[in-house]
């Protein structure tokens, strides 16, 4: 039996900082990933990927995460695209030091 | 030290000019990341996590303080005033924003330095001893062997699309310190009956995902014979070597799917083949750059203000007892310099450190310098008469650290802090290690152990080869670290034995803890190191220790 789809975000990394980024509505590539768009629909969400990938002077290696959605918008569901979203814990670096 | 000649200098000056203008097409958006991508690698330039990664290489470790100062500025001006020193000798910047990435390649170029090859599916940096040319147990020094080979093996057309990834370590003292065994080749200088100088070549060894130890293909190689037999080893394997699995490309495999013997015989006969095409230009090429590493010279002077300074400072002598190594001038020793400060990250220097360490070789070392594979920095020539004065000055700087060889020493990659194919983090590991037994108060009375961390099976952090080796895992969407006990990187060496169930990341460290002073228990004596415990007694008593409560279960 195929796995049920979860639900994803479109994200990617900047192509000139090299940080992360998420992919929006409205196609814009944002640094809060809870202003991302949460895909819920798998062909929707391969469509997105699709249309990301054409984006490549903007980005580089666009890839769809695990997310879920929340009252602030859509939040990481594994370690990884959570490191993703504030930066390294050896020092107060990348993400978590701009806001 | 070697010094670029106008061919290096315009190779080098060639090909930055050319990656200018890929990164201008790439930002243009006329070059895709599918195209760029493989561009980049061949200068060096990843994309981790939070930003891209520039690794530069440090060539068989060696740096002159202007080197050292170079990287000092780049750190400052295009970085977050860091580099992190890795096990391979190279440096890595970890915050470069792409379109300033040729400038750094160009300031690393006015101090003779690149980052061609440092990834990529060809032969990358070739590492060495750390203690090259300085220490006392040393035949000769390898780092001329290690240029010559930098030299063949940068754009050599052959081999810049091998199957896979390509180290070649050189050691020219039978105490192996470059890990030689764990390299596609490993060269160890040996002598032979009538006193000449020349390498075991060892081939297919390699840590990631398939752990092996390199085997001997060749038991005594004159040195004129060196380039074109690793010619012929490279050869056979760009012939051989997997191109269909990924996993399955490195030498190693090739090596273990063929056959030893097999390869031996291929790689002989090639070596007969293309022998007469080395006509003794190598030769000629391999004495000048000799010429460029003689020794320094070095001084004489009275060494009684060093004893007397260790007699008098209980914190210089305990530095002194386990930062130094034996020199092959009597009055002069080698100083490792640990940036591993209890609780920094390691492998990491601060541009400010940088600086501190090119000033300390230019007015006391000679002005050389050298990274170590395990994350360290070594001053190779310092007459004792000076330490005092070193040890004062890296005080200030927050290198003063008497943990080399212990506990705290530990090798980590840079894992999900950074790293894009990491599994778990693995630098907050050692962060936790280090600072844990800096409160326990024990590493000089635990004595030599090396715990190396990897955030995957890559294995960058060597963690196969550790006494203790940590491996960062994800199991289930959560960290997971899997221990191996009784590794080896010397010229003995051993890959290291699952303990067992992985330990959560709240878990590992306390289980560290438990390992380590459960030993204390197990040795004879405290002259008896870890490692030498665990021959003794196998891993047995080591599990108990670190699995009590299953234990416990069996008993019952
Ligand atoms: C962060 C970017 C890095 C990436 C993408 C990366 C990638 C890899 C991969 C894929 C392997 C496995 C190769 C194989 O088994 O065929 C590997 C092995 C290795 N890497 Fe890295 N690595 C990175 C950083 C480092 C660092 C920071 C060091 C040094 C501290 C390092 C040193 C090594 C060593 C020593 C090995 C094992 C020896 C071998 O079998 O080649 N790498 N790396
Ligand atoms: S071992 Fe894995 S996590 Fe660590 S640097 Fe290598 S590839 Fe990255």
């Amino acid at each position: 039996m195929p796995r049920a789809f979860t639900p994803k975000v479109v994200t990617a990394n900047a192509l000139l900082e090299g940080d992360a980024v998420w992919f929006t509505e409205d196609n814009t590539w944002t640094r809060d990933m809870a202003q991302a768009e949460l895909l819920t629909d798998e062909a929707h969400a391969d469509l997105r990927l699709l249309e990301a990938s054409a984006r490549q002077d903007e980005i580089a290696g666009p890839y769809l995460a695990d997310a879920k959605p929340t009252n602030d918008g859509p939040a990481p569901t594994h370690f990884r695209e959570t490191f993703r979203t504030r930066g390294p814990s050896n020092y107060n670096h990348g993400k978590q030091a701009e806001v | 030290m070697y010094s670029y000649t106008d061919f290096d200098a315009a190779f080098v000056a060639e090909r930055n000019r050319q990656f200018r203008a890929q990164v201008e097409r790439r930002i243009a958006g006329s070059l895709t990341e599918d195209e760029f991508k493989p561009l980049r690698l061949m200068n060096g330039l990843y994309l981790q996590l939070h930003a891209y990664m520039l690794r530069v290489a440090i060539p068989y470790g060696t740096l002159n303080s202007a080197q050292m100062d170079q990287l000092a500025f780049i750190a400052d001006k295009f970085d977050k005033g860091y580099g992190h020193f890795t096990t391979r000798q190279n440096i890595q910047y970890n915050w470069p924003k792409l379109n300033e990435v040729p400038d750094i390649l160009e300031a690393l170029a006015d101090v003779e330095m690149h980052a061609l090859q440092t990834s990529g599916n060809t032969i990358r940096n070739v590492t060495a001893d750390h203690f090259a040319g300085a220490a006392s147990d040393e035949i000769a020094d390898p780092r001329p062997v290690a240029e010559l080979l930098r030299q063949w093996s940068t754009d050599h057309p052959e081999f810049q699309f091998l199957p896979r990834k390509f180290k070649i370590a050189v050691t020219g003292s039978p105490n192996d310190r470059a890990v030689t065994r764990a390299h596609d080749i490993g060269l160890r200088m040996v002598q032979n009956d009538a006193g000449e100088n020349g390498f075991e070549v060892i081939v297919g060894g390699g840590l990631g995902r398939t752990p092996m130890v390199g085997k001997v293909i060749r038991d005594f190689l004159p040195v004129t014979d060196l380039l074109a037999y690793v010619e012929a080893i490279v050869s056979v394997y760009n012939l051989l070597g997997r191109r269909d699995n990924k996993y399955k490309a490195r030498i190693k495999i090739t090596v273990h799917e063929n056959g030893l013997e097999t390869i031996r015989d291929m790689v002989e006969s090639r070596f007969e083949q293309i022998k007469p095409g080395f006509t003794g230009f190598d030769q000629g090429l391999l004495a000048q750059i000799e010429h460029a590493f003689a020794p320094p010279a070095f001084k004489t002077a009275s060494t009684d203000g060093y004893e007397a300074a260790r007699m008098a400072n209980p914190a210089f002598r305990s530095w002194t007892d386990t930062n130094l190594t034996a020199h092959k001038n009597d009055g002069y020793a080698i100083v490792s310099v640990s940036i591993k400060k209890h609780g920094q990250t390691p492998g990491d220097a601060t541009s400010e450190q940088m600086r501190v360490l090119a000033r300390i070789a230019r007015d006391y070392g000679h002005d050389e310098l050298r990274i170590s594979h395990e994350q360290n920095v070594i001053l190779p020539h310092v007459h004792k008469s000076d330490l005092p004065a070193i040890y004062a000055a890296l005080r200030e700087a927050d290198l003063a650290t008497a943990n080399i060889g212990l506990v705290s020493d530990i090798i980590a990659c840079p894992g999900m802090d950074y790293c894009a194919l990491a599994t778990a983090r693995s630098i907050p590991v050692a962060q936790q290690i280090a600072t844990r037994f800096d409160e326990l108060k024990v590493e000089h009375d635990v004595g030599p152990l090396k715990i190396k961390i990897s955030g995957c099976i890559n294995a960058c952090g060597h963690h196969h080869v550790g006494h203790i080796g940590i491996l960062g895992l994800d199991r289930a969407g959560v960290e997971n670290y899997q221990i191996t006990l009784g590794g080896d990187g010397t010229e003995d060496t051993h890959i290291g034995e699952r303990a067992g169930p992985g330990f959560a990341y709240d878990e590992i460290v306390p289980a560290i803890e438990r390992l380590v002073l459960g030993y204390l228990n197990l040795r004879t004596d405290p002259e008896e190191t870890f490692l030498q415990t665990f021959h003794r007694l196998g891993a047995d008593p080591f599990k108990a220790i670190l699995y009590p409560a299953k234990e416990a279960q069996n008993a019952a």
